[in-house]
């Protein structure tokens, strides 16, 4: 499950050697329910924790609902992304240093270790999460614009929630995270 | 339709006064000819050769009003399936192609639909079925002089569409909705050998796209070509064969471009087809410069018989005035993918005075639906959809407000889909007391189960508001908080109503037996997460003959009364989908994943996946139940 995994690699929002704080953990708002069954499938495990502080909380996602084609799902990352159903989420990557960007189709990927592999591949670098401990594991950090615009760290929030604000991403050097 | 019926009455020395009757059916093209028809029947019977009642059966194109004629008498019966020209099938599993052979051999167009509505939502498995191949294979057999194929949520594959480009000379019309399992390649092959196409239509289907040659093999000497809708491609195609295509069609109404055909190509297309009827755009996004700008605003307007558009993927504001020469004139209007804000949206809209029907993202907002409720009093359709259906709170201004102001400001309105964060019973209310014209419904609240926002009450009574008030209704889709209730007011007042969507609602059992026992028109239900059993499917069991088909998932339909309905109803099809692995070890008191009812005269199918059974056929199976 994708939440042990970013548990493990102990992501943090703050800078290296901020106090340690947890993400607030909040629900969506939900309806007055006098219907108790939840007999909906849950396409994903996602739970509805959000943090406060961030871009507007993803809905955990159920098969199907909402009643909306495929194809439509995609119009905000539309740029990115080809129009039809099942046919990839394309994002740029862009690496500091490097002559060109490149992209990469997230859906290809089922969590955060893949990713970063495929990043490893892709750039030929080591590009690690940053954890408290031991601050940046390589010279490199990934980051990623979201909807907002707004750069952020990865690995912060649950995959499915990254696959649909991540619009970009930007692998920096982690002498300049440290710093900004 | 009516001088001739009125002359035969006379020629008969009858003095039958010929007026319109109420007209017992719902074709709106046909308002009471059938009722004329059958006052007339006794002197008619005898009176006429079968070459007359041919002439004046080809007048009926509703092919309710066709199955009617065919109940009258066995010589009408052979007549009319003699003559018959179209045929709709709306669920390809409830007949076989040898029987629609064998009754209408003279057929030029066939139309079949294929998988549930819900696989438009991925409710339905890969490979459920609804293969199409097998039709072909009948209909190349039996229909050589066969002119049109139009399929909807069917599997049609690249042997499919070789087949159909190869097997009839005179083939005309190709539409294809909502399908898949096709490549480029079938439709090169199309393109090849159809050499009187006039319309190859690809309405939101999945294509492998192999390359995008396939426009390439229409030959040179192809110049038929009427409608080409190639918007759902997402591979380029050549622009010079494109633009040769165009320049050699001189009939050429409808263009659909794909989002690859760059804005700035736009105009020469548009110059070398200023006949076109009905044009979507491809991606609408360029560098900003005023020779493109001019060109485009140019070729715009030499196009007088425009009133469609659509396309309008990643907008670029600045470009949109390039349209409002053709605005006056819009009937229809798509757009769904233009992330553009509620201003640049309300200028069109403004401009746009007989649209009829409306496409948008939730972008609109309030503010852009009260424009619309002030500029387009002809308005028909009104469809918003949400840009962003994941998130809890997408920072858009569209509430329940905007419906209602469309409600009230357009008399004519008479289809909604309108997807929104909030509802109210008190707006329902208002909406249904505003529009009582209203036939389709459809109302989406992305979140399950929310209550009506101002009382958190449920929305009980403002969907019973809807149906008792728009006694026109035939499609309705709810959504929000809801309990038996409002079943109950469906059941008593929603007489008219042919299709019904339910989500997340219902209490118990008794919610779904009002819709079955009270809804008398009722022809297509689909329900997913309520908690609807067996009771009330058991109870209500003959009804289902008299529906196309029942789609019931993740409620609380037991596997035992799955088989005892197959069993006991012989003419329906009652399949179990269901992805378990030890799906012969759960008990009978399991509850399915997902059923699909439907009538059928050509019985059990064999073409199922393992994840479907069709229950009750078997007799070992029976004899577990008591």
């Amino acid at each position: 499950m994708d939440l042990i995994n970013f548990e493990a690699t102990e992501l943090r929002l703050g800078l290296p050697g901020s106090t340690d704080e947890q993400p607030e953990i909040k629900s969506t708002p939900s309806p007055v329910k006098t219907n108790k069954r939840s007999s909906s499938k849950m396409d994903s495990s996602v739970p509805d924790e959000q943090d406060s502080s961030r871009s507007p909380p993803a809905k955990t996602q159920v098969v199907g609902w909402p009643p909306v084609r495929s194809y439509r799902k995609n119009i905000l990352q539309g740029k990115k992304s080809e129009p039809e159903s099942g046919s990839g989420m394309y994002v740029k990557v862009s690496m500091d240093g490097a002559p060109y960007l490149r992209k990469v189709d997230l859906k290809v990927y089922k969590g955060y270790g893949e990713l970063m592999k495929g990043l490893q591949e892709m750039f030929k670098c080591i590009v690690g999460l940053y954890s408290e401990m031991e601050g940046y594991k390589s010279e490199y950090a990934p980051t990623y614009e979201d909807k907002d615009g707004d750069w952020m760290l990865v690995g912060d929030v649950p995959w499915d929630m990254f696959l649909t604000s991540c619009t970009r991403l930007r692998i920096m050097k982690s002498c300049d995270v440290i710093e900004s | 339709m009516r001088w001739m019926t009125e002359r035969m009455a006379a020629s008969a020395g009858m003095d039958i006064p010929v007026f319109p009757g109420p007209g017992h059916h719902q074709d709106p093209q046909d308002p009471g000819d059938f009722v004329v028809f059958q006052r007339l029947l006794p002197a008619m019977a005898y009176s006429f050769p079968e070459e007359v009642f041919e002439h004046v059966l080809s007048f009926l194109t509703s092919q309710k009003d066709r199955n009617s004629v065919s109940l009258v008498c066995k010589s009408w019966y052979e007549m009319e399936r003699w003559c018959r020209k179209r045929i709709f099938v709306g669920n390809c599993y409830a007949v076989n192609p040898r029987i629609m052979i064998r009754r209408f051999p003279e057929l030029k167009s066939v139309e079949l639909k294929g998988k549930p509505h819900f696989a438009d939502f991925n409710l339905v498995p890969e490979g459920w079925g609804g293969f199409v191949l097998p039709w072909i294979v009948e209909i190349a057999k039996g229909y050589p002089m066969l002119e049109e194929i139009k399929l909807k949520r069917m599997v049609v594959t690249d042997d499919c569409l070789e087949l159909i480009s190869k097997a009839f000379r005179n083939f005309k019309v190709l539409i294809l909705s909502s399908c898949e399992g096709f490549s480029t390649d079938g439709l090169a092959a199309i393109a090849a050998n159809c050499r009187n196409l006039r319309v190859l239509d690809l309405r939101e289907c999945e294509v492998e796209e192999l390359s995008g040659h396939w426009l390439s093999h229409f030959p040179d000497s192809f110049t038929s070509l009427e409608t080409l809708n190639m918007a759902c491609l997402s591979t380029e195609v050549s622009f010079s064969a494109l633009e040769r295509l165009v320049s050699r069609s001189p009939n050429l109404k409808t263009l659909r471009l794909n989002r690859n055909v760059p804005l700035e190509k736009l105009s020469k297309l548009l110059q070398r087809a200023p006949r076109l009827v009905d044009f979507g755009t491809g991606a609408y996004s360029a560098e900003i410069r005023s020779d493109v700008y001019s060109s485009l605003a140019d070729a715009f307007s030499g196009c007088k018989k425009l009133n469609s558009l659509s396309g309008f993927w990643d907008v670029v504001p600045a470009y949109l005035p390039a349209v409002y020469s053709v605005c006056s004139r819009l009937t229809s209007l798509n757009l769904s993918y233009a992330t553009v804000q509620s201003p640049d949206l309300s200028k069109i809209i403004s401009q746009c005075h007989n649209l009829q029907r409306l496409v948008v993202l939730d972008y609109i907002e309030d503010s852009g639906l009260d424009t619309l409720a002030m500029s387009c009093k002809d308005l028909r359709e009104l469809v918003v959809f949400p840009s962003d259906p994941f998130v809890a709170d997408a920072n858009v201004q569209l509430t329940e407000q905007g419906l209602v102001s469309v409600s009230q400001g357009c008399s004519k309105l008479q289809s909604v889909l309108y997807f929104c964060r909030q509802m109210s019973n008190s707006a329902l209310i208002s909406i249904s007391k505003n529009r009582p014209n209203l036939t389709c419904f459809r109302l989406c609240i992305l979140e399950p189960r929310a209550p009506d926002y101002l009382t958190l009450e449920p929305l009980d009574i403002g969907f019973g508001a809807i149906v008792e008030n728009c006694k026109q209704l035939t499609r309705l889709s709810m959504s929000g908080l809801l309990t038996d209730r409002v079943f109950e007011y469906i059941g008593t007042h929603a007489k008219k109503l042919d299709m019904l969507s339910i989500a997340f609602a219902g209490e118990s059992d008794l919610g779904l037996h009002h819709v079955l026992s009270g809804c008398e028109s009722l022809r297509k239900l689909e329900i997913r997460d309520c908690p609807f059993g067996d009771k009330a499917l058991l109870a209500n069991a003959s009804k289902l003959e008299t529906m196309r088909s029942l789609w019931m998932s993740s409620c609380s339909v037991s596997f035992g009364a799955c088989k005892l309905l197959g069993h006991k109803m012989p003419r329906l099809n009652v399949e179990v989908i269901d992805e378990r692995e030890n799906l012969n070890s759960l008990p009978d008191s399991a509850h399915v994943e997902k059923v699909y009812i439907y009538r059928t005269v050509s019985g059990q199918r064999f073409d199922m996946p393992d994840f479907v059974r069709i229950m009750g056929k078997d007799r070992d199976e029976m004899s577990n139940l008591s």
